[in-house]
């Protein structure tokens, strides 16, 4: 039977007996990233990021991750691109393995920007395991988990090597005989999802586009939220229209301003392409990379020193000028 | 080479010739992205551009950097998900998309996943699918926009991660794939190709200008299909060039890049 390249139980009915334990009361979950992190990410866990690799990404529980030291985590590779190479950061550089396994929709590269030298070392030395999937692939088996089903049908991967190294199976449609490429339902142990703006409770509000957040958030079964901002819940209550993501999916909230630096973050900040490249730059050479990761994660308490380390304030806002395209003369900078 | 416009450029206006008024198309960043912007502002003023990560109809006020970035919802009709641009894709509502690869072959299967003999072992782990494999199964039409050499142009893939027309005339709909979907047209710095209609073979449409046959078929790894008689590519025209300069890539990020 399937199961040989699922990393997570697709089970419907094992879910349901989690999510039938998950508290539902509206509750204060406000606390900081590294108590989240603490309490809700375990040594081999499966976690699932949200955001698009380089954009609403939620970094500062990435950071935490390594800071912590978790241990030999499976996590789901959908358009991971900044996020995988903070994760992979945390392997080979003399402090255990923090990635041990990897559903891959796309994971090494950083998009326009070039491939990751660490995370290619990571891959190609043969210390983690990973299976094939695709971005549709992906965000259907989070979808599966959001609607309590053990798997959906898709018409992606069909007649491709990704289908042989992939954990789907190719299925007859029992009213039209059409084949379908049938995706095992992943529900994460735990996601860490960037929003613009959370109530105390959990109730998020983003802007921009979801990629699979909104699915990612129902399927996890357990959630860290991070967020720009934090917004009185009298304010969710005066547009409920506008929350995706309700409380009783949420376990951490987390207000971290600039959270999704040095990822883009619609109608805040732009990404901070020179950081990027600093990234992809110190990962040439180990021992350069070791200090890189002392000066950046390990060596700071908190993700708003890191922001401080990277240009504070001043630097973040350029970016937002970058982002809104506001055209300011020179003697603003 | 012509002096007056770079292989980039008239990479970007032939992709761009290609796209018909009216149609929708998913593009990624890079040339795509211009050759979309391109016909909008020339051929197709109605061409409706998606971005996988959820962007609708932007209005590109700039080149974006990440197919998920803020660029590509700027003043969009809708800011959604990937799922949602995906089905519509898989409705049979997107005409068109654009995908690159780093080996091709002669039936327009692609490979992003990896390099080397040893899938388990790769020389070179690349990203994987992305949306590619998505894109290619659920799309009308492919076109492919890649530089012409024999390290991409491959008798064999090292990893078949994205379906052309798999073993040929066939094997898509055998496969489970949709009808009447497939690869359509690969823009090279050398040439415009199609596929042969019969044994949906890589063929030579056109060549670019001060291009030969043989030439191609060198920089080509699997023996050729050639249109009788091939066609010549037109050169880019001042229009083109000059909306693609002062327009669409004033900073040269794309055109610039060799």
């Amino acid at each position: 039977m399937a199961g040989a390249f699922l990393y997570t139980d697709p089970s419907a009915n094992k879910a349901r007996e989690y999510f039938k334990t998950k508290p539902r009361s509206l509750t204060d979950k406000v606390t900081t990233v590294a108590d989240a992190v603490a309490r809700l990410v375990n040594d081999g866990d499966y976690l699932g990021i949200g955001g698009f690799g380089c954009a609403r990404i939620p970094t500062a529980v990435l950071h935490e991750i390594l800071r912590q030291q978790k241990q030999n985590l499976s996590m789901a590779g959908h358009t991971a691109t900044h996020d995988f190479q903070i994760l992979c950061a945390g392997n080979m550089t003399g402090r255990g393995k923090t990635v041990a396994r990897v559903d891959i929709a796309y994971v090494v590269g950083l998009e326009a920007r070039g491939l990751s030298p660490h995370a290619r070392r990571v891959m190609e030395s043969g210390e983690i395991t990973w299976t094939e999937w695709t971005n549709y692939a992906m965000a259907v088996r989070f979808k599966a988990a959001a609607m309590g089903l053990p798997f959906l049908p898709c018409r992606s991967l069909l007649g491709t090597e990704t289908l042989a190294h992939s954990g789907a199976m190719v299925i007859t449609c029992p009213f039209t005989g059409e084949k379908l490429t049938a995706l095992p339902a992943l529900y994460p142990d735990v996601a860490a999802i960037h929003v613009h703006e959370a109530d105390r409770f959990g109730n998020c509000r983003l802007r921009g586009t979801s990629v699979a957040d909104l699915d990612l958030a129902r399927a996890a079964k357990k959630l860290i939220i991070t967020c720009e901002r934090l917004i009185p819940d009298e304010e969710i209550r005066r547009d409920p229209s506008r929350t995706v993501i309700p409380f009783f999916c949420v376990d951490a909230v987390c207000e971290v301003p600039f959270g999704s630096y040095p990822g883009n973050m619609p109608y805040e900040y732009f990404s901070d392409e020179d950081h990027l490249q600093a990234w992809l730059k110190a990962e040439n050479d180990l021992s350069n990379f070791r200090t890189f990761l002392e000066t950046f994660i390990y060596g700071v308490k908190d993700f708003s020193e890191y922001l401080h380390h990277c240009g504070g304030l001043d630097r973040l806002q350029q970016l937002r000028r970058q982002e809104l395209l506001l055209s300011v003369g020179d003697s603003w900078k | 080479m012509n002096a007056t416009y770079t292989s980039m450029e008239l990479m970007i206006c032939c992709a761009a010739r290609l796209l018909e008024d009216g149609r929708t198309v998913a593009v990624g960043t890079g040339v795509p992205c211009a050759a979309a912007m391109l016909a909008q502002r020339t051929c197709a003023p109605n061409l409706v551009t998606c971005f996988e990560a959820g962007g609708v109809a932007p209005q590109l006020p700039t080149m974006p950097i990440s197919v998920g970035d803020s660029r590509t919802f700027y003043r969009a009709v809708m800011a959604t998900s990937m799922a949602d641009v995906m089905e519509t894709c898989q409705r049979g509502m997107m005409d068109y998309t654009f995908l690159g690869g780093a080996q091709i072959d002669a039936f327009g299967n692609l490979n992003s996943t990896m390099i080397g003999s040893d899938y388990n072992h790769p020389k070179v782990r690349l990203p994987g699918s992305g949306g590619a494999n998505d894109l290619a199964s659920l799309c009308w039409r492919i076109l492919v926009v890649t530089a012409h050499d024999r390290r991409r142009f491959v008798e064999k893939l090292d990893f078949l991660t994205t379906p052309g027309y798999l073993t040929g005339p066939g094997a898509r709909e055998a496969a489970g794939l949709s009808p009447d979907t497939g690869p359509y047209r690969v823009i090279t710095d050398l040439a415009i190709l199609g596929y042969h209609d019969r044994t949906k073979r890589m063929e030579v449409l056109s060549l670019h200008p001060g291009v030969s046959l043989e030439q191609v078929r060198q920089n080509t790894g699997f023996a050729l299909e050639v249109r009788d008689p091939v066609g010549a590519t037109l050169p880019p025209s001042p229009e083109e060039l000059q909306i693609l300069r002062a327009e669409i890539d004033p900073h040269h990020y794309v055109i610039g890049r060799n």
